[in-house]
This record gives structure tokens, sequence and C-alpha cells, in this order.
């Protein structure tokens, strides 16, 4: 199963990857990049899951395939969200730093309610 | 399969490539147009897994539209003009560089201790296949075994959506998502549209049909059908609908209301929530999957366009 | 085992109708707009309510678990559904909370007359329902896939809330928060990948049967833990919390800080009690518990330093998060754990959900009556909302854990598990966080009381809405006569000695 060590190693690989631009990236757009880069990463272990469990006359366990078209379909949802949320912000503060320059909610008047 | 052959590694290789140069490249537009191209691959490894529903699903989706709305944002983000930030210092990149190594590290070790021979469902998932009339065991997996997945999922969908839309002004509110295209209706993008829509459609519809016995599904299919809309929208020869409108919100719901129904008559008259009685569980499904396709193309689409812009 | 694997058992439909309702309820607001939406929210959470009092009476009666298995499909094919004691406390307390911030949210998100559909009320209606539904599917579901599908309707709903008012400020505080929570469950979903590889199954109670102490499981549990975390805001994972839930309109606060991060906490106690008891060592309970101990004294010391009302009740729940988490050294890992602990994890859970939600509300009627929530700036005010100040006063009580309150019972319960298990430092750390919190709850009501002239205006605050207040303030109090409960429902369906390695 040379193969399947090779393709869990590389979903290991791309999710160590996502996980370093998710930190590392300062603009949002970038950080739900990484983000989706490190869905991929673990999809691909549930695709190595899936083809070890090859059996029955299936090229690979139906199963763990099911919960990765799920998990798809949920992360394009996140991303749409969060790109919504970043072109929001952008056009609220003029851009999407995540950083505060502004003062910090302890200390402006802040939003009603 | 005792070696990975030549092309598997050349082909991790690229993938992982791919996938870096797209986490590091300084400019975000180049980052994106990588990642469509790293969508892509992946979906090769797909195929390479043996899992063809996931490769679809992945290229259509994973790849497809999550790049169309990376990239719209990408020039959106460049169109305003707005200043790149300074890069990260080194001490928030070797932060990130140990936590990357540390999730990698684990996973390779989990994964090498995998027990052997693996643990799998393959047997017990086509022996029930009968019981529901369907041929392909992934759709059984997503329509029965684990339905309630699927149908809370759908319900995750509806969340998103109402989510994109809770960041309009209130001014236009029930509005039109996007800024209205200006492309001319009589070019030749149009004209090019206009054919290849109705075959788009057809080829969706038959995706979709398909999937009970063969690789596709209401998710596959559902996703050419929204690629066609957004290809219509951006020819200027179709409109995104407002948001407010009756019938639009009814299709929004449409999928996991029909589930529900299905789901709670099966606990009221049936064996239990979701249980599909053997003489109709084929006919059953079919409306689920039918009423999943419909909402899934017009939320898929309307995620895409965005938050409202413009009064009805 | 602390489920029967795969029977249904009589009333296990009630676990499909709690968690059908509020989900319909989402379709249906959704489907007709914001008008129909608070009323369809309100009936729905009573309803919930309704059901809530039926599985733990079930669950009291039959000294045993609620099972169902959906579609007739068994695990680990299907999915099942199980209500401990647990469970049954966890869905009580959310309901309870839930239909008091709908009473309070009333006059905050009315749809103006004439108009079928507005913006602020349509998300946060529907939003509301979201939230039960996805608390309901945390408490419920058996399938470690399907509480990753929870999750993410958790966090769909919770996210929105947070920038409802479209300010720059607050739509960072929502863009950060779904960050951290996007990263936190794809951590999850990877641990969820390599206990199917390892064991074929995602069933928390065939898991529990099969799980060893190798690689992967270890693997998994860490990375689960650690998504979970970065969702619960446990320190120092918590950067997200402050914003989100002091720019959120209070009603919303109210839930966000109440009700949602108990989800993700209640999943870490399913893996770590029921799941994957086999992997965690002694040194892990103790990390995270140490963990918990610097969120308490880092929380309280910011919270007393803060100059605004809502960010000192944000800052106050990034510390009272950290008790949650003292109950794993106490409980699990040891020879001889104390199940008392867990009865105290969770009546501090139920406190702390009551207490802060009040509070919450309070601090936004301050806020409504005043035009600002300037702590420095607040001379007076108890003789202008005396009902209000009065809540905060008894929801500050809960938190700081003077009797006869919930809050207290927790701590006693913790506290006395922890000499019970010669563990006295986080005695030590109890008493510590109790003493910080009345630092900066007695800081602000001392200038409540104090008296100036003339007294501030009271704004558009009326005695219904105060009323509705001090009411869940009085829940949290009375939460310590749960003491006196004959039989102690936590405890059903927990093993005899919990957290022993199998």
């Amino acid at each position: 199963m040379g193969d399947v060590t090779l393709f869990g190693v590389a979903g290991a690989v791309l999710a160590g990857l996502g996980v370093y631009g998710l930190i590392a990236s300062p603009q949002p757009l970038r950080k739900i990049l990484a983000l989706n880069v490190l869905g991929t990463g673990v999809f691909l272990l549930f695709g190595v899951v899936a083809r070890r469990g090859a059996a029955a006359g299936l090229g690979a366990d139906p199963v763990p395939q099911a919960l990765v078209i799920t998990g798809i379909v949920v992360a394009f949802a996140a991303t749409a969200l969060a790109v919504a949320l970043t072109l929001a912000l952008t056009r609220a503060a003029g851009s999407a730093s995540l950083e505060s320059d502004a003062p910090a909610v302890g200390e402006d008047p802040g939003p009603p309610r | 399969m005792i070696t990975a052959s030549l092309f598997d590694i050349g082909l991790a290789a690229l993938v992982v490539s791919v996938a870096a140069f797209a986490i590091v490249v300084r400019d975000t537009y180049s980052a994106v147009v990588a990642f469509v191209a790293y969508g892509l691959l992946v979906s090769l490894r797909w195929v390479l897994l043996h899992a063809v529903d996931v490769a679809l699903t992945e290229a259509a989706i994973g790849s497809g539209l999550t790049g169309v709305l990376l990239l719209s944002a990408a020039a959106r983000l460049r169109g305003g003009g707005a200043p790149e930030p300074a890069p990260p210092s080194v001490r928030v990149r070797a932060l990130a560089a140990a936590c990357g190594v540390a999730v990698t590290a684990g996973l390779v070790g989990a994964v090498l201790s995998f027990p052997d021979p693996a643990p799998t469902l393959a047997a017990p998932a086509t022996e029930a296949l009968p019981a529901t009339g369907l041929g392909n065991p992934v759709t059984a997996v997503l329509i029965a075994y684990r339905a309630t997945d699927t149908l809370l999922e759908k319900v995750v969908l509806v969340l998103a959506l109402l989510g994109v839309w809770s960041l309009a002004g209130d001014a236009v509110w029930g509005g039109r998502p996007g800024a209205k295209q200006r492309a001319d209706p009589d070019g030749i993008l149009a004209y090019f549209t206009r054919r290849l829509v109705p075959v788009g459609l057809l080829v969706g519809l038959y995706v979709f049909w398909v999937g009970a016995t063969h690789p596709g599904g209401a998710f596959q299919g559902a996703t050419i059908v929204a690629a066609m809309w957004l290809l219509a929208m951006m020819a200027g020869v179709a409109d995104v609908p407002p948001v407010a409108r009756p019938d639009v919100r009814a299709i929004l719901v449409a999928g996991a209301g029909v589930f529900f129904a299905v789901g709670l008559a099966g606990l009221a008259f049936g064996d239990a929530f979701l249980a599909y009685p053997a003489a109709y569980a084929k006919a059953l499904i079919i409306a689920i999957e039918i009423a999943m396709t419909a909402t899934v193309a017009v939320t898929l689409t309307l995620l895409i366009a965005g938050a409202p812009e413009r009064t009805a | 085992m602390p489920f029967v694997a795969d029977l249904a058992t009589p009333g296990g439909a009630l676990l499909v109708l709690a968690i059908a309702v509020p989900a319909i309820g989402v379709l249906a607001a959704f489907a007709l707009g914001s008008r129909h939406a608070a009323r369809i929210a309100i009936a729905v959470v009573a309803a919930g309510f309704a059901l809530a009092v039926a599985v733990a009476a079930r669950v009291l009666a039959d000294g045993a678990p609620l099972v169902y298995v959906l579609g007739n499909w068994r695990p680990p094919l299907g999915v099942a559904l199980r209500a401990d004691g647990l469970a049954a406390v966890m869905m009580l307390v959310t309901t309870v909370v839930l239909f008091f911030v709908a009473l309070f949210a009333r006059a905050d998100f009315a749809t103006p007359a004439g108009v079928r559909d507005a913006r602020a009320p349509l998300v946060f209606w529907t939003m509301l329902l979201a939230i039960l539904a996805a608390l309901n599917v945390c408490f419920l579901a058996g399938d470690l896939f399907t509480l990753y599908v929870a999750l993410e309707l958790l966090t769909f709903a919770a996210v929105p809330l947070v920038a409802l008012d479209g300010s720059a400020e607050t739509l960072r505080a929502a863009l950060r928060y779904l960050l951290f929570a996007l990263a936190g469950s794809l951590l999850y979903l990877a641990g969820t990948a390599l206990l199917y590889g390892a064991y074929g199954t995602l069933d928390i109670a065939l898991l529990a049967g099969r799980a060893r102490a190798d690689a992967a499981t270890t693997v998994a549990a860490a990375l689960m833990t650690a998504g979970l975390l970065a969702k619960t805001a446990l320190f120092p994972l918590h950067l997200w919390l402050p914003p989100a839930h002091a720019g959120a309109p209070a009603a919303a606060s109210a839930v966000l800080s109440g009700l949602v991060v108990k989800g993700s906490y209640f999943i870490v106690l399913r893996l770590w009690l029921d799941a994957l008891p086999a992997v965690i060592t002694p040194a892990a309970a103790q990390f995270i518990g140490a963990l918990g101990a610097a969120a308490i004294v880092f929380g309280s010391a910011v919270a007393i330093a803060q100059p605004r009302l809502k960010l000192m009740v944000a800052y106050s729940t990034v510390a009272q998060i950290g008790y949650l988490f003292l109950l794993f050294p106490l409980a699990v890992g040891l020879a001889h754990p104390e199940a008392t602990a867990i009865t105290g994890g969770m009546l501090q859970v139920a406190s702390h959900a009551t207490a802060k939600a009040a509070m919450f509300m309070a601090a936004g009627l301050v806020y409504a009556a005043l035009g600002h929530d300037r702590v420095a700036d607040l001379t007076g005010v108890a003789r202008t909302l005396p009902i209000t100040v009065a809540a905060f006063a008894l929801s500050g009580i809960a938190l700081i854990g003077l009797p006869p309150a919930g809050g207290f019972v927790a701590k006693w319960l913790l506290l006395s598990a922890a000499l019970a298990t010669a563990q006295w430092w986080w005695a030590v750390v109890i008493v510590v966080g109790g003493l910080l919190t009345a630092c900066y709850v007695f800081g602000v009501l001392g200038r409540t009381l104090a008296t100036v002239d003339p007294p501030p205006p009271r704004g558009a605050v009326t005695r219904g809405r105060e009323a509705v207040v001090l009411g869940l303030a009085i829940v949290a109090t009375v939460l310590g006569f749960a003491a006196f409960a004959p039989v102690d429902l936590v405890q059903v369906g927990r093993p005899p000695v919990a957290g022993v390695p199998r």
C-alpha cells in the first residue's frame, strides 16, 4: 500500500501548509485560502482511509467518501461567508486588516444596545 | 502495489509545490490562480484514490466554485486599491511553521500507525444497498445510512446564505445581490451563453440522474446548474432574483423541508425517522434528491452572488 | 460503557423532535420573514423546553440513557442519538436561557410596522432557532461526524449575530471569530478521519469499547481537543472572544457567552469522558486544568481593568470558561476519580449560562438607559434602574460563587473533589478566582450604589424588560437548591467509576 501511504503523507503536508498560512498570512483572503488548503489536506486523509478500506468489490470504503462530500459542501459555505465578511469589512473600514488601527473596542463608545 | 509509482510521487510533489506557492507568494491574485490549479490536481488525486464521486465534487465545488469566489473577491479587493499589509514578522512565521510542522508530524505518525487490515464499512454498505433501491453506495450513505448529516448540512447552507445576506445595508435589504453586469446582451458572449446554457443544464440533470447508480448525484448536478446560471449572469442574459421574494425563499428551504417531511412521515407512520419503507424507498429518495438539487443549485449561486447591493 | 450501543429505547423519538422542531423552525422563519420569525422563535423555544423536561423526566425515570437509531440504520453504518443525564441537563439549561433571552429581545428585534421582512430581526430570530437546533445536536448526537456538522451549524448561527450592527469593529470581530472557529472545525475533522481510519466507526459508544492508546488515537484526541478549545475560547485561544461577545447586541451576547461556547465544551467532555478515556493521561488532564487555571487568573485580572461594562462581562466569560476545565484533572485519568466533580462542572455550566446571560442583558439595559457603558460613569444607576442592578448583583453573586447561588454549590463540589483527590492546587485556584471575580463585580456594584444627584436618565428601559433579566438572575440563584435534589440527574448513564482506562 505504498501509494496510499504516500497520499497520506501528502495530505498531512498540505494540512501543515494550511496551518502555516492561516497563522502567517496577514490578509483575511489569504487566511481563507489557507483554510481551504488545510481542508483539502484533511479530506485527502479521509480519502486514504477510504482507499485502505477497499473491500466487497468496491475500490474504496463509501462512508469516508460521503463524509468528504458533506465536508466539501460545508467548506464552500464557510468560504462564502468568510469572503462576504472580508468584503464587508473592506467596505466599512477601507481595508481588510484584522488588526484594528482604530481605538480598541474597549475605548470607543461602541455599538448601540 | 508495494511501492508508489513514479507518477504518484511526481503528482504528490506537484500538488504540494502548487499549494506551497499559493500559500507563500506575495501577490494575492497569483495565489488564488494557483489555488484553482491546485484544486484540479487534487481532483485528480481523488480519481487515483478510486473516489470518483468525491473527485467530481472537489472539481466542481472545492476547486471550481471556491475558485470563482476567491478570484472575484481578489479582483474586488485589488480594485479597491487597499494597501497590502506588512509581511508577518519572523516570530509569527516561526510560530506558524512550528504549528504547521507539529500538525504534519502528528498526522504522518498517525497514518503510519493505522492497523492492517484496515477497518471498513464497505461490506455492510454494499449489503444494505438493495433496501434503498440505489446502486451507488456513496449516494446511499448520503441519502440513507447517514441521511441526518446530509439533512443538517442543508440547514447549514441556509444559515450560511442568511449570514452572507446579513451583511447587506438595511437600505438594500431584500434587494438583488452584487452589481448588475453590464455585458452587451447581443454580444458574442451572450450569444455563446444562450447556446451553451441549455446544453449545460442537460448535462447537470444527467449527472444528477445517474447519481443513483453511478458516480454523480444531487451536489454535482446542482453545481453544474449553478455554474450555468453564473455564466448567464456574467453574460448579462440572466439576473439574480431579489432575496426577499417568497418563491426564492421557498426554493431555498425546499431541500431540507422535503427531507424533514419524509423523515417525520417515517417517524409517524413508518419504522423510524428517515427510514424509507422498501416499497417507496426509490420514489421517496428521488423526491428528496429533486428538491435538494433545486435548493443546492440556487443556494450555491446566491452564495457566490453575495450580499444584496441593489434595491429590487 | 456509558451507552447501550445500538438499541432504540421507548421515548427515543423525543430526541428526534428536540432536533427537528427547532430546525424546521429555522426553515419556517427564513421562508416566512421576520414578522413571523419572532413568534415562531418564542413558540419553538417553549416547545423545546417542554421536550427537554420530557427527556429529563424519562431519563430520570428509566435511570438509563434514551437512545434512538436514525432511519433504523444501526451504528457503525448509521447514526444514533443518545440522551444521558449530561445531555438532559444541557437541554434544560439551553432552553431556559433561550426563553428568557427571547422575551428580552422582543423589543430590540421587533419588525417595524408595515414591513414583512426586516434584516436584523430576521437574522436574529432565525439564528436563535439555529443555535437551539445546533446545541441539541451537540448534546444528543452519538456520532463524531454528526457532531462536526453540529459545530458548523453553531458557528454559522453565531458569527452573523456578532456583526448585526455592521460597523467595521464588529465585522472585524466576526471575521476573526469565524476564522478561529473554522480552523477549530478542521482540526476536529482531521481527528475524526484518524479515528475512522483506526477503528472504522465514529460512534461514541463503539469507540469507547474499541479505543487503544496508540499513535493515531492520541494524535486524533490532541487535534480534536485543540480544535474544540479554539472554539470554546480557552486561554490562550481566547483572543477572538472579548471583541465578538462585547460587540454583539446584548441579547446576542447573552446567547453567545452563556450558551454557544458550551456546545464545543460539551464535545470535549464527550471525547474525554465517553469516547476516548483510554488515551487521556493524568498529565493531559493536569495540562488542560492548568489552562483553565490560567484562564481564571488572566481573564479575571483583565476584567478588573476594563473601562467598559460589556468588555468586562466578556473577559469574565474568558475566566469562567476556565472553571469548566477544572473538572478534568478531578474526574479523568485518576485511579480514584471523583464523580461529583462532573456534577460540579455541569452545575458550573448551568450557573454560568444563566448568570452570564442575565449579566449581559443587564449591561444592555444600562447601555440603553445611559447611552454608554463606561464603568467609571455608572454612579447612581441603582437609583434609576434598581431592578436591573439587582439582577446584575444576583448574577455577580452566582459568578463569584456565594451561597445560595448555583455557582456556590458548583465551586463547593469542585473544591471538595480537589481536596478528596489530594490536589490542593486546584482548590487554591478556585478560591483565588472567586476573590478576583468579587473585585470586578463589587467594583461595578459599588459605583452604581453611590448617591449622586440628580440620578442618571432611564432612557427607554421598560420595567417588563428589567423583570425578564431579574427572572433569569433568580434562576441562577435558585440553582443552588439543586444540591438538595434527591437524585443526581447528571450521573444517570455515567459508568460507575468514570475515567478508569478500560
